[in-house]
């Protein structure tokens, strides 16, 4: 009976034929660890926050006058809206939790390499788009701190010479953040950047199944047709698309080796996100700021305007630079660099593992900037902290250039033909 | 195909005339989308002028108007304040106000149309926050000046005509919006000298 019915469907929309070849006969590496759950953590997410987020809008007001007072209606009067609202707000940090975890993952293991630059550009496009959608997202419950945060990103582009005016006045459709621009941030974050984030995680998936996974180790899996013995080839069937180019090793189909290993991933994940949301909704002030449980507010400015703890890194790049304009190019670079990446790192060695002693060092310090200049971005400005927020900017950029002149003539460690263990 | 009968000139000229037509379809076709984020009729009404009554504000105090959304200082500068603009001179970034963030009446040492009145937005040119007026402690940020606007977000300094220090994140000097006196005791904001 059911076998019938697939075969029906199947004559007319290849759903078989596309299960098996993205889930139960896609050849992943054997030998994922736990950096690994982190992709599939933030599909999770996505969908928690468009669940949460159709609920939230069915109660939400988009406008200047009755956005503070609605939110606060979800959260006393509506039923569970409350724990609505918390699933969302915590899904946003956790969302950048899980992607900043992700790309950390493909920066150690080299994933950005040839041949996955275009699978790395689209997942800085992800990203890029989820800053924009979180930037938006937190205008709309029209608190004080999401009033001035918008204030502050938005005149940055007041510092581009001659249109800088004339663009933020087009971009807040007033002379002033009004009920107009939150309008349209509502609009542009419910409809519009959540479309193009579907699409680009869609895009971002057939990347990765057109190339291929790459592993802790980064030997490739996939060897020349004929070219290993046949006792040493992965035991399992896979789908033809892989199978009939390749000769694969070391793999084991996604499904349902590992489907079954992120759901083990998935359970500590919520266990932690529960955990947050239900004893930490606030997340210590960080997830949810103090000044926004008062209303926008465009005559009273919050003490230290701070931005939600995520932009942390790129918001101490831009005050740390005393130019205004070079310091908005300053942090729009730092996200470019990360696109340019695969282009900085001119080795072919992709694991930290195999890799020269300065590569170790270089990813330590820029990892260590990397979380300096986020702490930074969440404290008030004061000398000590511009000198070290420079340090840690240096640091950042440096990374990236010293990766360029040492990565051509590095000495590495011979990479294992097979994975090793 | 290779044996089918085409015309490879005249093809390519119409996929070339075709897109340049389709082309500028979607540009012509972009237009409302892009200018329907302009301000609406209704937003520009409420930006209009506003009249601010000066004749009961106290030599050294700050009032507060609000035009477009924005704090409006206006500040009763006595001869002790006026005498500090002179002090402050070599430590600014553009004390002779190069810059133009003020209209051309008010390009003069005291950047305003009478030395008496300081109108600036209460806007700081870095990233938007609301300076705060130091009424006779400002010498805690600038030694040997006792009036000035300091800013709490980033430490950004402005003297009392709104002229910012160097070595600040702010860039400019605080901007002074259009105004204009049509009677005494009586401040226009948005509308300049001679405009009205």
């Amino acid at each position: 009976m059911l076998a019938n019915f697939m075969a029906w469907i199947d004559k007319r929309l290849p759903v078989t034929e596309a299960w098996n070849k993205h889930l139960a006969q896609y050849p992943a590496p054997k030998n994922f660890n736990f950096w690994y759950f982190f992709g599939s953590l933030a599909m999770l997410v996505l969908v928690n926050q468009i669940v949460t987020g159709i609920w939230l809008t069915m109660n939400y007001e988009p406008s200047g006058d009755g956005a503070f007072a609605s939110v606060e209606y979800i959260m006393r009067d509506v039923d569970y809206g409350w724990l609505l609202r918390y699933m969302h707000s915590t899904g946003a940090s956790a969302f950048f939790i899980v992607v900043y975890l992700h790309m950390y993952r493909g920066l150690m293991y080299g994933s950005y390499q040839k041949p996955r630059e275009l699978l790395w550009i689209f997942g800085m496009l992800i990203f890029l788009v989820l800053m924009a959608e979180a930037f938006m997202g937190y205008l709309l419950p029209w608190g004080n701190m999401s009033y001035w945060g918008a204030q502050v990103i938005i005149s940055l582009f007041g510092a581009i010479p001659v249109i800088g005016d004339d663009l933020t006045t087009w971009i807040k459709g007033d002379y002033v953040i009004s009920g107009a621009t939150l309008n349209r941030f509502f609009a542009l974050h419910v409809i519009a950047l959540p479309l193009v984030l579907v699409i680009l995680v869609f895009l971002h998936i057939l990347a990765l199944h057109e190339v291929g996974s790459n592993n802790p180790e980064g030997t490739d899996i996939k060897k020349k047709k004929g070219s290993v013995p046949e006792a040493e080839l992965s035991k399992f069937k896979f789908h033809k698309a892989y199978s009939e180019k390749y000769d694969i090793v070391d793999a084991i189909p996604f499904h349902p080796y590992y489907s079954v290993k992120d759901i083990m991933g998935v359970v500590g994940f919520l266990l932690l996100f529960c955990w947050v949301m239900f004893f930490a909704p606030e997340g210590g002030g960080y997830f949810l700021e103090a000044p926004n449980f008062e209303p926008a507010n465009g005559l009273k400015t919050p003490e230290h305007i701070v931005p939600v703890w995520y932009f942390g890194p790129f918001y101490t790049i831009l005050r740390v630079i005393p130019d205004k304009l070079v310091g908005m190019l300053g942090m729009f670079a730092a996200i470019g660099m990360l696109f340019a990446l695969p282009w900085f790192d001119r080795g072919t060695v992709k694991s930290f593992k195999f890799r020269s002693k300065w590569h170790l060092l270089n990813i330590a310090q820029f990892t260590a900037c990397f979380i300096a200049l986020g702490i930074l971005g969440t404290l008030p400005s004061s000398d000590l902290a511009n000198l070290i927020g420079r340090i840690a900017t240096l640091g950042y950029f440096g990374f990236f250039i010293a990766l360029w002149f040492y990565s051509k003539n590095e000495q590495t460690k011979p990479v294992p033909e097979r994975v090793t263990k | 195909m290779s044996n089918a009968p085409v015309n490879n000139g005249r093809r390519r000229f119409l996929t070339v005339a075709t897109s340049v037509v389709g082309g500028a379809g979607v540009v012509g076709a972009a237009v409302p989308f892009i200018a329907s984020w302009n301000p609406s009729a209704k937003a520009k009404a409420a930006g209009a002028p506003v009249e601010v009554n000066i004749s009961k504000i106290a030599i050294g105090q700050l009032i507060r108007a609000e035009y477009r959304g924005k704090p409006i200082y206006i500040v009763r500068r006595s001869k002790e304040i006026l005498d500090s603009l002179n002090v402050v001179e070599s430590q600014l970034s553009d004390p002779a106000s190069a810059e133009p963030q003020q209209p051309d009446y008010a390009t003069n040492q005291h950047r305003s149309i009478s030395p008496e009145y300081l109108v600036a937005e209460g806007v700081c040119t870095h990233l938007g926050c609301a300076p705060t007026y130091r009424k006779g402690d400002f010498s805690e940020q600038v030694e040997g000046v006792d009036y000035g606007f300091f800013c709490p977000c980033h430490g950004s300094k402005f003297d009392m005509a709104g002229r910012v220090f160097s070595g600040v994140p702010a860039p400019l000097n605080l901007v002074v919006p259009e105004h204009s006196f049509p009677a005494k005791g009586t401040l226009l904001i948005g509308i300049g000298q001679g405009d009205a």
